[in-house]
C-alpha cells in the first residue's frame, strides 16, 4: 500500500528507535540484534513490523494511542476525582466500568437501543456507587487503610454476583451500524468508533471542566480536594460532594463500560484488568485533578500502544515502570497538590 | 508482662497442635495446611509493615514471585536445588527478593499512607509485567513446571515431610520476626507508626529504619515464595497478580493487624474459605467477600482484636454497674 | 447440579470438621469415581461450565450408569490457576479417591496435572488441553495419561497443506503470545512451507489482548492471505477491529478463533473466514444433529468444542468401563484399553494413536450466516468445506523425524521469510 521508496528511506529511523532503547530487552533475552543479522527472531519482528515502518504507521500508531487514552480518560477521571475528595483508593472502579457493560447488555437485549444504553447504564452504576459510598464507606470515617478494604471486599462480590447474573459468556456491545464503519484519510483506515471514543472523551472532558470551574457545586468541589477541613469550616457540606463525587466516578467508569464494552468486549476478568490501568493514568496525571488525568490518560494510551508496537516482550513493564518513577520522584503525579 | 506470656504461651501450644494433629488427617489436608503455612510467611512480612511500622503494601506478591521464579528457573535449568543445595536456593531467593525489595524501597519508602499504598501496587505490577511477558526467562503465561521436590536424606516428595519442612520454616520466620519487633529497632519502627515526626525529632533516620524494614520484609516474602513454589510444583504469573497482593493485605487486617498471629489466622481463615469450602459449595466467593466487608466494617482491630474488644465491654459494664451501686448506696 | 451440591453440602452441615479427615470409604466395584478439575468460577468460568455441561449430558443420556457401574460424578474448580488445579487433583486423588481425573482447560493446568496423574498412579484423561507436548515428546513421563481431545497443531498440519491448495503463497500470521499460540501457528507454518508458502511475518500480541491499535497496522501488506489465532475476548475483537482498518485480505484462523464459545457474539464480518478443529457444530451427521439439538434445548445456546469433547471422553470411558462388565480395570490396563478403542462419536470416527492422541477427522470451516437443523433463525455456523480423515498429530509428517525437531515456540519453526 505504502510507496517502497518511502518505507525504504525512513526504516533506518524506525529501526534506530527500535533498536536502541529496548536493547536491554534483547540483551535479556540472550539474543542480540543487529542489524546485519536478520536471522534472529528480534529482527525477524521488527521487520515485520517495518513493512509498515513509516509515517503512516506512526500517523496510525497515534491516532490508536490517542482514542485508547480517551477511554481511559473516562475511567481514570471518576477515579480521580473519588481519590482528590475521599483520598479513597477505590479498588472497585474497575467492577463499575464492568458492571456498566453488563447493565448496558441488558438494556440493548431487552430494548434493542444502544442510544438508550449508554444512559440507563452509567445511571444505574452511579446509584450502586452512591449506595455504597452512603451505607458502606462513610461509616468507616476518614481510614484510607480500611476503606481501600472494603472496596476489594466490594470488587470480589461484585465479579460474583455478576458470573450469576450475565453468566461468564463472552459478550460484545454492538454500536450502531454508523459506527462500525472507517472513515478514509490520505489511505489511512481511521474506524469511526475510536473518532467516536475520541469525542465522546472531549465532549465529557469539557463538560466536567466546566461543572468544576463554572459552577457553585464545581466550587465547592474544588474546595474540598484542597482542604476538606476548611471547606466544611466555610459551611460547605462536605459530606453531600463526597456523595455526589463518588456517584459522579461511578457514572464515569461504567460509561466507559458501555464505550469501552464495543472496544474490548465484556466478560469476567474485565474489572481487574482496567483497574491497574486505570491506576496508571490516575497516578501519571496526579490524583484528584481533571486535567492531570487527561494527559496521563493520553501518556498512558500512547506508552501502552508504542510500546506493544515497538517492544512487545516487555510492553507492561514499560506501562508501570514510568509510572513507579513518577511515584517516586513526585508522589502526588504530574498535576497532582500535594 | 504476665499476660504478655500467656499469649506466647497459647501461640506455642496452638503451634506444638498443628504439628502433632495436622500430620494424621488426610493428605489433603495436609497440602491446604501446607500451602496455609507458606503463605502466612508472605502475610506476617505484610504485618512488619502494615502493622508494626505503617506502611500498607498493595506489591508484596512481587517477593513471592521472585523467590517462587528463583526456585522454579534454578531447579529446571541447572537443575539446581533439588538436593542439599535446596538451603542455597532458600538463601538465594531470601537474598534476591530482599534486592529487589531494596530497589523497589528506595522509590517508595519516601511515600506514605495512601501514596505509598499506590507506588506498591505500581511496583507489584512491573514485577507482573516481567513474569507474564518475559517468555525466555518465565516460560510466560505457561509459567514453569516443577519436575520434584528436593530430596536431601529424607524425601519432600512425601506430603508429611514436606509439611513439616514448612513448618519448620514457618516457625522459624514466626520466631525472628517476633523478635525483630520487639527488639529496639522494632520498638522504633512503631515509634514510627504512631509518629514519624516526634522520631525524626528525637534523632532516628526514620527513612533508614523504614527501609530496613521494607527490605526484611521483602527476604521474608522471598523465603514464602521459595516453599510456595514447591507446594504445588508450578510457578506461573497467576502468583504475582495483583489480587495475591491483595490476598496478603487482607488476611494481615483479617487476624489483626500488628500482632503476626493474626495474619496466621487470617490465612488459615481465607484458605480454608477459598480452598476448601469451595469444595463444598459454588457460593463460596460470596463468603469470602462478606467475611472481608464485614470484618472491615465492625472489626477494625480484626480477630485478634476481639478479646481486647470483650474487655473493654465487660470494664464498661462492670463500670457502669458500680455507678448504679453508687447510686443506689448514696440515694 | 442441585443434587450434587446438596450431596455436597451435606457433610459440611452434618460432619463439620469431622468430615475433613474422612474419607469415603473403600467401597464396592460398581461405583465409579470420576474426579472432574474445571474452572467454575473465575474468568473462565463459562468454559468450565461448558465443559461439565458436557460431561454431565452424557451422564444423563446413560443415567449415570456405565455397564453397571454407577458413576459418581465430583467436579474441582481449579479456578483458572494452575496451582490451583493442582491441589484439587491431589484432593480428588488422595481424599476422594477417585478411579479416573479428567479435565484441566489451559495449557498450563494440562501440564500441572499430568506430574500429579504420574504421582498419584491414577488416570488423566485429557479432553481439552491441547498442550502438544503432552503426547509427544513428554510422553514417557506421563505414563496414565491419555488424551481424548486434541493436540494443538493437529488441526493445523492439515490446514497449511489446505492453504496451499487454494493458492495463497504468502500468510502473514498473527497469534495469541503462549505455547498454544506457538503450536497452532507453528503447525501451520510446518505444513504450508513443507508445500511451497511462505510464512512472511509472525506478530504475538500478548494473551488478553483487545485493543489490536497497535498491531493491525504492522500487518504485511504483501501478505495473500491472514492466519490468526485468538482466544476467547480476544477473538471477538481481533475480527472487527481487522475489518475496521479496511482489511480485503481472505482471513484464516485457528480453531478456537471461530469455535462455537465465541460464534454467537460475533458480527457479520467474520463470514467468509475459515478454520479448522477437530469438530464444528454445524457438522451434518445424525448424532451430531441430536446432540446439538439436545445440548442447546437444555442449555440455550449451541455447544462448542468444550462441550462436546467432554461428552465424547464420557462415551470414550464409558466404553472401556462396559467392556470390563463394569469394573475399573486398574489405572495401567484402562490407559491399555482405552487406547485400543474404536469408536463412532459425535465428531466422527475416533481412535487413539500409539502415542495416545486421538486420530481424528480434522474439519475445514467456513464461517456463513444461514439456518441449520430446523432451527428457523439466520445465524452463523462453521460450515464444514472439507474434511481430512483420520489426521494423526503428526498430519503428513514422519513421527520419528516429527519429534526430532524441537516443539513449536516462538522460535521454531524459524520465519525464514521474515524479509
Amino acid at each position: 500500500m505504502p510507496p517502497k521508496k518511502t518505507a525504504a528511506q525512513t526504516r533506518p529511523t524506525g529501526y534506530g528507535a527500535a533498536t536502541v532503547t529496548p536493547a536491554t530487552a534483547a540483551i535479556w533475552r540472550g539474543v542480540r540484534c543487529n542489524r546485519g543479522k536478520v536471522s534472529s527472531r528480534r529482527c525477524c519482528d521488527q521487520r515485520g513490523t517495518g513493512g509498515g515502518m513509516n509515517t503512516q504507521f506512526w500517523l496510525i500508531q497515534a491516532f490508536n494511542g490517542i482514542s485508547y487514552g480517551a477511554l481511559l480518560f473516562l475511567v481514570g477521571s471518576g477515579l480521580s476525582l473519588i481519590f482528590g475528595v475521599m483520598r479513597i483508593v477505590n479498588l472497585s472502579h474497575g467492577s463499575y466500568f464492568l458492571l456498566g457493560g453488563y447493565v448496558a447488555l441488558s438494556v440493548i437485549w431487552t430494548t434493542g437501543s444502544w442510544a438508550l444504553a449508554l444512559p440507563v447504564a452509567a445511571l444505574a452504576i452511579a446509584v450502586v456507587g452512591l449506595l455504597m459510598e452512603r451505607i458502606f464507606l462513610r461509616p468507616l470515617g476518614f481510614d484510607p487503610l480500611r476503606q481501600v478494604l472494603l472496596t476489594v471486599g466490594f470488587a470480589f462480590l461484585f465479579q460474583q454476583a455478576a458470573l450469576d447474573i450475565w453468566t461468564g459468556n463472552n459478550f460484545d456491545i454492538n454500536p450502531p451500524e454508523a459506527l462500525t464503519r472507517s472513515i478514509v484519510i490520505g489511505g489511512l483506515y481511521l474506524p469511526l468508533y475510536r473518532v467516536f471514543m475520541i469525542a465522546m472523551a472531549a465532549a465529557i472532558g469539557l463538560a466536567l471542566w466546566l461543572v468544576m470551574e463554572k459552577t457553585r457545586m464545581g466550587a465547592a468541589v474544588r474546595a474540598t480536594v484542597d482542604d476538606a477541613q476548611m471547606a466544611r469550616g466555610v459551611g460547605i457540606d462536605t459530606s453531600r460532594i463526597s456523595m455526589f463525587i463518588f456517584a459522579l466516578g461511578a457514572f464515569l467508569a461504567a460509561l466507559g463500560g458501555v464505550i469501552g464494552g464495543a472496544f474490548l468486549g465484556i466478560y469476567p476478568g474485565l474489572d481487574f484488568e482496567m483497574l491497574p490501568i486505570a491506576f496508571a493514568v490516575v497516578i501519571i496525571g496526579g490524583m484528584g485533578s481533571l486535567g492531570g488525568a487527561a494527559i496521563g490518560a493520553l501518556l498512558v494510551g500512547l506508552a501502552d500502544n508504542f510500546g506493544k508496537a515497538l517492544f512487545p516482550e516487555v510492553s507492561y513493564f514499560t506501562l508501570y515502570a514510568p509510572m513507579a518513577l513518577i511515584l517516586a520522584v513526585k508522589p502526588t503525579g504530574l498535576f497532582g497538590r500535594e | 508482662m504476665k499476660s504478655q506470656n500467656i499469649k506466647v504461651l497459647s501461640v506455642v501450644v496452638a503451634l506444638a497442635a498443628i504439628a502433632i494433629i495436622v500430620p494424621n488427617t488426610n493428605s489433603f489436608v495436609i497440602l491446604l495446611m501446607t500451602r496455609a503455612l507458606a503463605f502466612s510467611i508472605l502475610v506476617m512480612s505484610v504485618d512488619v509493615l502494615l502493622g508494626y511500622t505503617g506502611l500498607p503494601s498493595l506489591g508484596q506478591a512481587a517477593y513471592l514471585g521472585v523467590g517462587a521464579y528463583v526456585t522454579a528457573i534454578l531447579a529446571t535449568r541447572y537443575q539446581f536445588g533439588l538436593g542439599y543445595d535446596f538451603w542455597i536456593v532458600a538463601l538465594l531467593g531470601i537474598c534476591f527478593s530482599a534486592a529487589l525489595a531494596a530497589v523497589f524501597g528506595l522509590l517508595a519508602i519516601r511515600a506514605t499512607g495512601v501514596y505509598f499504598l499506590m507506588i506498591t501496587l505500581a511496583l507489584g505490577q512491573c514485577a507482573w509485567g516481567l513474569a507474564y511477558r518475559w517468555n525466555s526467562l518465565t516460560g510466560g503465561d505457561n509459567g514453569i513446571n516443577l519436575r520434584a521436590r528436593p530430596k536431601f536424606g529424607i524425601d519432600l516428595a512425601n506430603e508429611v515431610t514436606f509439611f513439616y519442612l514448612v513448618f519448620g520454616f514457618f516457625a522459624v520466620s514466626l520466631l525472628l520476626m517476633y523478635t525483630l519487633v520487639r527488639s529496639p529497632f522494632g520498638r522504633s519502627l512503631m515509634g514510627i507508626r504512631e509518629r514519624e515526626l516526634r522520631m525524626k525529632i528525637l534523632g532516628y533516620n526514620t527513612w533508614l529504619h523504614k527501609y530496613l524494614a521494607f527490605i526484611i520484609a521483602g527476604g521474608f516474602g522471598g523465603l514464602a515464595g521459595v516453599l510456595w513454589a514447591h507446594t504445588a510444583g508450578i510457578v506461573s504469573p497467576e502468583n504475582v497478580v495483583l489480587t495475591t497482593s491483595v490476598d496478603a493485605l487482607l488476611m494481615a487486617v483479617l487476624g489483626g493487624a500488628g500482632t503476626l498471629v493474626g495474619g496466621v489466622i487470617g490465612a488459615m481463615i481465607v484458605f480454608g474459605l477459598r480452598e476448601y469450602l469451595s469444595t463444598l459449595v459454588p457460593w463460596w466467593q460470596y463468603v469470602l467477600g462478606a467475611v472481608y466487608v464485614l470484618t472491615i466494617l465492625y472489626l477494625p482491630t480484626g480477630l485478634m482484636g476481639i478479646p481486647q474488644r470483650i474487655r473493654q465491654r465487660r470494664t464498661l459494664m462492670g463500670r457502669r454497674d458500680d455507678m448504679k451501686k453508687i447510686a443506689t448506696v448514696t440515694s | 447440579m442441585t443434587t450434587t451440591f446438596l450431596r455436597r453440602l451435606g457433610p459440611l452441615l452434618l460432619g463439620g470438621v469431622a468430615a475433613l479427615s474422612l474419607a469415603p470409604a473403600a467401597n464396592a466395584a460398581e461405583e465409579l469415581r470420576i474426579g472432574f478439575v474445571a474452572p467454575t468460577t473465575g474468568i473462565f468460568a463459562q468454559v468450565g461450565k461448558d465443559m461439565v455441561d458436557g460431561f454431565q449430558l452424557y451422564l444423563d443420556d446413560v443415567n449415570s450408569d456405565f455397564g453397571g457401574a454407577k458413576v459418581k460424578f465430583i467436579v474441582e474448580d481449579e479456578q483458572g490457576k494452575p496451582d490451583t488445579a493442582v491441589t484439587r487433583a491431589k484432593k480428588l486423588a488422595l481424599q476422594d479417591k477417585v478411579h479416573l481425573l479428567v479435565g484441566g482447560l489451559l495449557a498450563s493446568s494440562g501440564y500441572a496435572l499430568a506430574p500429579v496423574s504420574t504421582a498419584e498412579k491414577t488416570v488423566y484423561v485429557v479432553p481439552v488441553s491441547a498442550a502438544d507436548d503432552l503426547t509427544q515428546r513428554d510422553l514417557a513421563k506421563y505414563p496414565y495419561l491419555i488424551r481424548t481431545g486434541w493436540s494443538s497443531s493437529q488441526p493445523s498440519h492439515p490446514f497449511g497443506q489446505w492453504a496451499c491448495d487454494q493458492g495463497y503463497k504468502k500468510i502473514a500470521a498473527i497469534g495469541a503470545d503462549y505455547a498454544f499460540g506457538y503450536e497452532v501457528i507453528g503447525g501451520f507454518q510446518r505444513a504450508f512451507e513443507a508445500c511451497g508458502g511462505q510464512i512472511i511475518q509472525k506478530i504475538w500480541p500478548p494473551l488478553g489482548t483487545k485493543d489490536f491499535g497497535p498491531y493491525i497496522p504492522t500487518i504485511r501488506q504483501d501478505a495473500d492471505a491472514i492466519l490468526t489465532l485468538m482466544v476467547g475476548p480476544m477473538s471477538l475483537q481481533f475480527p472487527k477491529q481487522l475489518a475496521a482498518s479496511g482489511n480485503k485480505k481472505p482471513v484464516l484462523g485457528g480453531g478456537t478463533s471461530y469455535d462455537e464459545f465465541v460464534l454467537p457474539s460475533m458480527g457479520d464480518e467474520v463470514i467468509g473466514h475459515v478454520s479448522a478443529l477437530q469438530y464444528s457444530a454445524a457438522l451434518e451427521n445424525p448424532k451430531n444433529e441430536a446432540f446439538v439439538k439436545k445440548y442447546r434445548a437444555k442449555f440455550g445456546k449451541v455447544p462448542s468444542y468444550y462441550s462436546e469433547t467432554n461428552y465424547t471422553s464420557a462415551q470414550m470411558i464409558h466404553e472401556v468401563i462396559k467392556n470390563n462388565k463394569g469394573n475399573f480395570p486398574g489405572a495401567e490396563e484402562f490407559v491399555k484399553q482405552l487406547a485400543a478403542l474404536k469408536l463412532d462419536t459425535i465428531r466422527g470416527p475416533v481412535s487413539i494413536d500409539d502415542m495416545r492422541n486421538p486420530v481424528q477427522n480434522i474439519y475445514i470451516k467456513k464461517v456463513e450466516k444461514k439456518k441449520m437443523f430446523g432451527y428457523d433463525k439466520e445465524e452463523l455456523w462453521n460450515s464444514v468445506i472439507k474434511t481430512y480423515p483420520n489426521v494423526t498429530q503428526f498430519g503428513q509428517f514422519n513421527k520419528e523425524e516429527f519429534l526430532k525437531t524441537p516443539v513449536y515456540s516462538r522460535d521454531f519453526p524459524p520465519c525464514k521469510f521474515c524479509n
